[in-house]
């Protein structure tokens, strides 16, 4: 519960923290923290720096830009509880933003930094990719705008390099979107979702549908959404749906949940989505 | 001065205002001028042979002071003290090292100490210290480490059997042979940890100059804790200063000497410095006593009406790799002699082995040993309900104590004090509306729901303890409890107690009882508790005593008080003592009332001592130590409902309704906050809590990220209610209520959970019922 000793820096602009991320390879960026701070404290991890990007206000906020609403990487959850953006467009994300953690986690864990850490059983990631969303990064080598589906690469394993920060997220056509939900059965302990679905069903009756929590780095439902895509969301289409959900994955276990029983999970929360999408 | 009656007042806890507010001194809080700072090097094994240790690193690193290994401390202090040496039972209590020497034997055992300028220098070199260990088989078990062949902990205890201890009356194997319903089930009562918000710590001061050591310990039982580390160092009694007035919960792991402390004060002595050790979370999980972990074979004999004639109890106590403080007595003598509850049983036969495994130590956890017996007959209810065909709640009543029956004496020899657990049941039945729910539930069985009820008509033994039966169970104390009242020359009053709350609020129930006593304003009255030098030696607080025991002990003080202020008023206003009347704080002559003084005129009076009747002391001030004659049998009924979800496994309570008497009630308010915390925590290990090990004897559930304690949001309402049947044990009539919630609900839950499950032909199942045990339960059903 003691960290090892590492330096502190507070750059005044992502630029300088571009920089700083260079210049201290071992470093880690700080944003809510609420993942770093307890492994640096059990000594899991050891950064030799820590760049704190909390008050660098360029990186907060909701705003729309044209057909996308985009959110600064620094949001936090509650701020996006709280955008008016939000509430009229996404109406959803304030339901999934409020089965985030409890109000500590939420008042200070961001957006932006639940994308960076990609912890395998976080709500966001799932979220972010079930909404096809685009991920904008800047470094030394300049920005990079990254599909959600190409920047979850694996567990705790994000297309980020050691000196780049995210900046945004970046949520394309949500006019386009006819329903979304965000279902999740919640590790009574932590918080974290034994299971999670996202779903976002388009105008045109395209229906995306992500799981987290119950693989090793959140992942779309390809079986499910070909099976649902285009089609009438009744019972027993959803149902059909719901019973490919998951087909083709491998999916984790512990103590707490085996393998079997998330897999299971999987396909009783894709059920439950596609209900909600369905409306 | 008229004072309103105190006793049965919602009063809010005094202690409150402090505590919300951040300005309680816990043991971490207190700051001292040099502090030097304590961690302790833990094993990562769970069994090993300690080949070597590499200080030198260690000790070259920034900030540090020195690194102690067993072998640098063998010296300066004993062993880790058990000291409940339960009697007739071939009990071996193993060596326990403060810091091991040649083997470590759970994760967590202590292999070095650094002490440090500060926290994090000394948690650096912990990291620096090197240890060469040779792994040994584990066995974390208890019926894993009886068989042949297992893993051995000691060369000095066979099979790993550190007792076996029986306890019984009348005739089991007959009744068993003739009953006409037998019944055999295993139940498992996992294991569990306390998680007190306020991990473990030590402040130690060690005067060189005065030989004076002062420490601040997170402890249930200060004086107790003097006692053993004075025997563990050497340093007499009488140097030893231990203070814990704040304390940030128990739960019973704060009762145990453990390492830590001894080491802190040990190592404050041999530097003559000032040293704080606190442990962390992590730490707390691994090292403090966990509690439960019995695996019970169980046997009933009943007929075919429902009454139970016969119970044995064949049980396996899991009691970690080291016997805790007071650990062999948990199993045994607050487990064994309770298998009767509250149910007439002429023939109980109760075997407990007592096991040592590559596991954290176990000891009291809230209830500890009545939980665990609760447990088994209400879920024995359940079953020859199950049997025989008849309504859980009938079986019940078929076989309570009846209330005439009182004082009555159960096969395992306690004589239970008062009774009336029909009264309770009727009451928590109406509020549940119990006819109309078995009406709801044939509705929603008929519609594929899974709804169930369940029950607990628990009794439990409390106000540990008259001190002969503490002898005779083989406690090394009495367990009487002490009270000195103060009053000052002003009338305001300090009155000091032997008992040590620690988050049940006696701040404020104790000068309710005094201020009913004295008539003196309740504001007037300061409650001290917890510091050796001031108080009077005192037992501490467990075993639902505090009250029970320490609040005797101070009524009967109070009352020597007003004694002595009667004789003086009765000279100040020149008539016989007989002649003198007290109410609320004013003696008065009989017959004249207006000839009257108030009890601060005759304590100043009695301080001022420039008129004392004949053969009077000046002062006013009394002591009293009570014991009572009996314990205190508590007892009530819980009705919980639950529904499943068929689709997750996943459990909601939609109902829980509570009726407990526990006698007469000081402060309502108080109570329930007692019995919601107690009920939360029962529900937990029914629901959410459970420690898990893997076959390395590494703790899975090491944090509160796996480890679940409950939060709001997982408990319901509580719908209280109560019946009060007053003890005849002590002044008050109160029987006790720290751990009643505990002790009823569990059952009451896994009753209902079983109930909901009774149509897909469910008998039993053990806990925890996570949503993914029901689940597969309702898999292998609707499979078979």
């Amino acid at each position: 519960m003691y960290p090892t000793d590492f330096d502190y820096h507070r750059p005044e602009s992502v630029s300088d923290a571009v920089k700083l991320l260079k210049e201290n390879p071992e470093a880690k960026v700080l944003a809510g923290g609420h993942s770093l701070l307890p492994v640096m404290k059990l000594r899991l991890a050891m950064p030799t720096a820590l760049i704190d990007i909390t008050r660098l206000s360029e990186l907060s906020g909701v705003r729309e830009d044209g057909d996308a609403v985009v959110i600064g990487a620094n949001t936090t959850y509650s701020e996006l509880m709280a955008s008016d953006v939000i509430k009229q467009k996404l109406p959803f994300l304030v339901d999934a933003a409020d089965q985030v953690g409890d109000v500590q986690v939420r008042n200070v864990g961001t957006i932006g930094g639940a994308c960076a850490h990609c912890d395998p059983a976080a709500d966001f990631p799932a979220i972010v990719l079930a909404l096809d969303a685009e991920i904008k990064t800047v470094g030394s080598s300049g920005e990079q705008t990254h599909k959600a589906s190409d920047f979850f690469v694996d567990m705790f394993t994000p297309r980020l390099e050691p000196d780049e920060v995210i900046t945004e997220i970046r949520l394309p056509n949500v006019a386009d979107i006819a329903s979304a939900t965000y279902q999740k059965f919640a590790h009574p302990a932590s918080g974290y979702a034994i299971v999670g679905v996202a779903g976002v069903r388009t105008s045109g009756g395209d229906v995306r549908l992500t799981v987290t929590g119950s693989v090793p780095i959140t992942t779309r439902l390809t079986a499910a959404e070909g099976e649902i895509s285009g089609k009438d969301l009744n019972e027993a289409n959803i149902k059909a749906a719901a019973d490919k959900a998951g087909e083709g994955l491998d999916f984790v276990g512990d103590i707490h949940a085996s393998d079997q029983y998330r897999a299971h999970l999987t396909r009783v929360f894709t059920r439950r989505a596609l209900e909600k999408l369905a409306g | 001065m008229a004072v309103t009656k105190m006793f049965g007042a919602s009063v809010k806890r005094r202690e409150d205002s402090r505590m919300m507010t951040g300005r309680a001194e816990y043991t971490d809080d207190v700051r001292l001028t040099h502090t030097l700072h304590m961690c302790i090097v833990r094993s990562p094994y769970a069994h090993a042979r300690i080949k070597s240790i590499d200080t030198s690193a260690a000790k070259s690193m920034p900030g540090v002071v020195a690194v102690y290994t067993g072998e640098d401390l063998k010296d300066d202090l004993g062993q880790v003290p058990c000291a409940w040496l339960i009697p007739d039972c071939n009990l071996k209590v193993p060596e326990y090292r403060a810091v091991a020497i040649d083997k470590v034997r759970f994760v967590g055992d202590q292999v070095a100490v650094v002490v440090a300028e500060d926290r994090y220098q000394a948690e650096d070199a912990a990291d620096a210290v090197s240890v060469d260990y040779e792994p040994l088989d584990v066995v974390t078990n208890q019926e894993d480490a009886l068989q042949d062949g297992a893993p051995q902990l000691y060369d000095d205890v066979p099979n790993n059997l550190a007792f076996q201890w029986k306890i019984g009356g009348g005739d089991f194997d007959a009744a068993f042979a003739s009953a006409d319903v037998k019944i055999s089930q295993r139940f498992v009562n996992h294991r569990l940890i306390a998680n007190a918000i306020e991990t473990r710590g030590a402040t130690v001061e060690y005067n060189p100059g005065s030989g004076r050591l002062t420490a601040w310990i997170t402890s249930q039982n200060p004086h107790i804790h003097r006692f053993l580390i004075s025997g563990a160092t050497g340093i007499p009694e009488t140097d030893i200063r231990i203070i814990s007035t704040d304390v940030g919960g128990g739960f019973g792991s704060k009762i145990p000497t453990y390492a830590g402390e001894m080491l802190a004060c040990a190592i404050a002595r041999k530097l003559g410095a000032q040293v704080k050790w606190m442990e962390t979370r992590r730490e707390n999980y691994v090292t403090n006593a966990h509690g439960r972990d019995h695996i019970d074979y169980v046997d009933v004999a009943a007929s075919k009406d429902g009454v139970v004639s016969g119970i044995r109890v064949n049980s396996f106590a899991n009691h970690g790799a080291y016997l805790s403080t007071a650990a062999p007595g948990v199993p045994t003598w607050l487990f064994g002699t309770m298998l009767s509850g509250a149910y007439k049983i002429p023939n109980i036969d109760c075997t407990v082995n007592g096991v040592l495994t590559n596991t954290t130590t176990t000891d009291a956890y809230r209830g500890a040993g009545r939980p665990e017996a609760t447990y088994i007959l209400e879920r024995v209810m359940d079953l020859v309900a199950h049997e025989t065909g008849l309504d859980p709640v009938e079986v019940r009543r078929r076989n309570f104590i009846q209330p005439h029956e009182f004082p009555y004496t159960v096969a395992t020899t306690l004589e239970y004090d008062s009774g009336n657990y029909e009264e309770a049941l009727n009451q928590a039945l109406q509020t549940v509306g119990y006819e109309d729910f078995r009406r709801e539930q044939e509705q929603a069985r008929a519609e594929g729901r899974l709804l169930g009820i369940g029950f607990s008509t628990y009794v439990e033994v409390c106000g540990l303890a008259p001190s002969a039966a503490a002898g005779a169970m083989g406690f090394q104390g009495g367990l009487w409890e002490s009270s000195t009242v103060r009053m000052h020359p002003t009338g305001k009053v300090t009155a000091f107690t032997g008992a040590s709350p620690h988050g049940q609020g006696e701040e404020t129930t104790f000068a309710q009882l005094i201020a009913d006593e004295l008539g003196v304003p309740f504001h007037d009255i300061e409650i001290v508790h917890s510091d050796t030098d001031r108080i009077p030696f005192g037992w501490g607080t467990y075993g639902s005593r505090t009250t029970a025991v320490g609040g005797s002990a101070m009524v009967y003080a109070s009352r020597r008080i007003i004694d002595k202020a009667r004789r003086f008023a009765a000279h100040m206003l020149e008539v016989s003592v007989d002649d003198i009347d007290f109410n609320d704080g004013i003696f008065s002559v009989k017959g004249s009332p207006e000839q009257s003084k108030t009890i601060q005129d005759v304590c100043l009076a009695a301080y001022l001592a420039w008129d004392l009747p004949e053969g009077e002391h000046p002062g006013l001030e009394e002591s009293y130590f009570f014991d009572p004659t009996n314990f205190t049998f508590p007892f009530g009924t819980h009705i919980c409902i639950v529904e499943i979800e068929p689709d997750t496994g996943q459990i909601e309570i939609k109902r829980y309704v509570a009726v407990d008497d526990l006698g007469n009630v000081i402060n309502p308010m108080i109570v329930d906050g007692q019995i919601h915390g107690g009920i939360t925590q029962g529900i937990a290990q029914a629901l959410y809590e459970y420690a898990v090990y893997d076959e390395s004897g590494q703790l899975l559930t090491g944090s509160m990220m796996d480890y679940c304690v409950p939060k709001f949001h997982h408990v319901p309402t509580f719908e209280l209610g109560r019946t009060v049947t007053p003890t005849p044990v002590n002044p008050m009539g109160l029987k006790g209520a720290g751990e009643t919630g505990t002790i009823a609900s569990t059952p009451a839950v896994v009753n209902a959970i079983i109930d909901a499950l009774r149509p897909l032909g469910v008998k039993h199942v053990d806990m925890p019922f996570t949503s993914e045990r029901v689940w597969n339960v309702i898999q292998e059903r609707k499979g078979s």
